[in-house]
């Protein structure tokens, strides 16, 4: 297993060098130049500004001392935020946006399981209908009319939570739940539909007829095998939480890394821009990975390919 | 059976199915035709600022003056055209995709679920942006020189782009579904009969396949119209005078304010998409546990 684990990691890296050089010549192709603001700079001063930053001569150049800075691990300097590179913006932003991700990823899996559960016993009882039209709603609600009425309902109307901001413990719960919701209801939507495959199965009836109490079975048996498709779902979660955390990092002014990312997107950062595009790839595979080593650990069945 | 009979006559049992189905029609006639009949122009600007729904604006209207009900309606426009057309790229690239990769299999098929599996580990949605802002200008281009609007090519970066992030799951179920076909008794038959593969693909697999094509397209349309939404609401999907409902639930949370709340702005767009999500949804979810082989029992 080491040597399919090292060969997966070994696989990733023309993946990201694909993607990395895609964004790197994507952005540089672009007419234009990122220095160019609404008030008028004379050409000189950009040419010289390009030369600075390693912008000037053809694309291909760029592009190779692009490389040759990524290879020894500097992802180059910012051109938007001045005098920061883009290394200092990801090390100061990326703990923020993996402090409010992994919270939601936590209350997802903790809600969405408990309500599937819930759910799946109470089969086509009320119960199980209303929770299943909650998951649909949780599913088709976009976060970012979502959010907003939670603030007008939580933090303007009742006061109980502040609007927005960052540092202070009740200050990240608003938009850890905003931002777990749909995630929430996708694992609830999985686990109901999980459990009551495995609930039909022989080895259940058989710890039932062997008269353990349906506690036992439900949590000891029928969930051990039905968690497997929320495994298999936990690498496109991480994803959508990823991608999620931009918007609600956007509406909730939290300094993540989210709106940098953006902002430089439509400012054609070309340093910004790929260097974030490299670590969120990077997570995301190596996130991946994690996901079927987890799965071939439960589930010894599947081969690890 | 034909692909549309078969929908017909699993939405004809269930009468929720049928109102979620005619919500959706009535959406979209309203944005297409109804549009014409508020009185007003989805872009013209009056004095009549940010007032509360009354008899003259039925949704109120935004910053610039302009009526809610007509934007709403013209976003309903954009949004829904995104979708449709995206969903209909994420189709023919997903469904051609798998039936070769199933059909042809071996190597073949293994290299390409390899690469399935590469994208669905990265970031597609963060790439898009990267694409959008980065080409927008060399479409914008394009689009002159046809003689169309250059504000419309973050429209047609959004039909593409947004297709090609959705195909990945189309293409993995037809290929189940083709592995299990092509061991059929009548592909064998049309083999020995000297049928060309392109035949027996597109005459007689294609047919076979047209329920899980239509259950999955169903349940696309509703993940890009969120992305269309989702990108738009961060400033990188259409751009003005082009409104879609992310954009118009952007402008309504910039202009949330303690003192006064513009509930208007935020609830009627934001609530009429997520009504037509949520219909989409429950069509592709009925749809799937009448169509799909793997639900059925």
């Amino acid at each position: 297993m080491n040597a399919i684990i090292i060969r997966r990691l070994i696989q990733a890296i023309p993946v990201l060098f694909i993607v990395v050089s895609l964004t790197f010549l994507l952005v540089r192709s672009a007419p234009g130049s990122p220095f160019s603001t609404e008030k008028k700079i004379p050409p000189e001063i950009i040419a010289e500004l390009e030369k600075q930053y390693d912008l000037n001569g053809t694309i291909l150049h760029q592009y190779r001392q692009y490389m040759g800075k990524v290879a020894h691990g500097d992802l180059g300097p910012s051109i938007r935020y001045l005098n920061r590179s883009v290394n200092e913006i990801i090390m100061q932003t990326l703990p923020v946006s993996m402090v409010l991700g992994s919270l939601a990823y936590v209350l997802a899996l903790f809600f969405g399981i408990t309500l599937g559960g819930l759910a799946a016993i109470r089969h086509n009882q009320l119960g199980d209908r209303f929770i299943m039209l909650l998951a649909l709603l949780g599913i088709s609600v976009p976060s970012f009319v979502l959010a907003p009425i939670m603030v007008m309902l939580f933090a303007i109307k009742l006061h109980l939570l502040p609007v927005a901001g960052w540092g202070s413990p009740d200050q990240i719960i608003l938009p850890a739940i905003c931002l777990s919701i749909p995630f929430t209801a996708a694992i609830a939507r999985l686990t109901r539909g999980s459990l009551l495959e495995v609930l039909k199965l022989d080895f259940i009836r058989t710890a039932r007829a062997k008269g353990l109490s349906e506690n036992t079975v439900l949590f000891r048996h029928a969930l051990k095998v039905a968690i497997l498709p929320i495994i298999g779902y936990s690498g496109p979660a991480a994803a959508g939480i990823l991608t999620g955390s931009i918007v609600i990092e956007t509406l909730f002014g939290i300094p993540g890394i989210g709106p940098f990312f953006v902002n430089s997107a439509l400012n054609r950062d070309p340093f910004m821009t790929s260097g974030v595009v490299l670590v969120f790839s990077s997570f995301l595979i190596l996130f991946n990975l994690l996901a079927d080593i987890l799965y071939f650990v439960v589930d010894r069945r599947v081969k690890m390919e | 059976m034909k692909p549309l009979h078969q929908f017909y006559l699993v939405v004809k049992r269930d009468t929720f199915l049928v109102a979620c189905a005619l919500f959706l029609l009535l959406v979209a006639s309203l944005a297409i035709v109804g549009i014409h009949y508020t009185g007003y122009s989805y872009n013209e600007i009056s004095d009549a600022s940010l007032l509360e729904p009354s008899h003259a604006h039925w949704f109120g209207t935004d910053v610039n003056g302009r009526d809610l009900l007509t934007r709403t309606l013209f976003g309903a426009r954009i949004s829904l055209l995104v979708a449709a057309v995206g969903t209909l790229v994420s189709l023919t690239i997903g469904v051609t995709y798998g039936m070769i990769s199933g059909y042809v299999g071996g190597r073949v098929d293994n290299i390409m679920m390899r690469v399935v599996e590469i994208i669905y580990s990265l970031p597609t949605l963060v790439l898009v942006i990267v694409m959008v802002t980065s080409l927008e200008d060399h479409v914008a281009g394009l689009l002159k020189n046809v003689g169309l609007p250059g504000n419309y090519s973050r429209m047609v970066l959004l039909f593409l782009f947004l297709g090609l992030t959705q195909w990945l799951t189309m293409a993995r179920i037809i290929r189940g579904q083709v592995l299990v076909l092509k061991q059929q008794p009548f592909v064998q038959a049309s083999l020995a009969l000297g049928q060309s593969h392109a035949r027996i693909l597109w005459q007689h697999l294609l047919p076979n396949l047209s329920g899980i094509i239509i259950v999955y397209l169903t349940l696309t349309i509703p993940s890009i119209m969120l992305d269309e939404s989702f990108l738009s609401f961060l400033g990188v999907g259409v751009q003005a005078p082009l409104a879609s409902w992310g954009t118009l639930v952007s402008d309504a949370v910039f202009s949330i304010n303690p003192i006064k709340l513009y509930w208007w702005m935020l609830i009627f767009p934001g609530g009429l998409m997520t009504l037509t999500l949520l219909a989409l949804n429950f069509l592709g979810d009925g749809l799937r546990d009448a169509l799909d082989p793997r639900v059925r029992k």
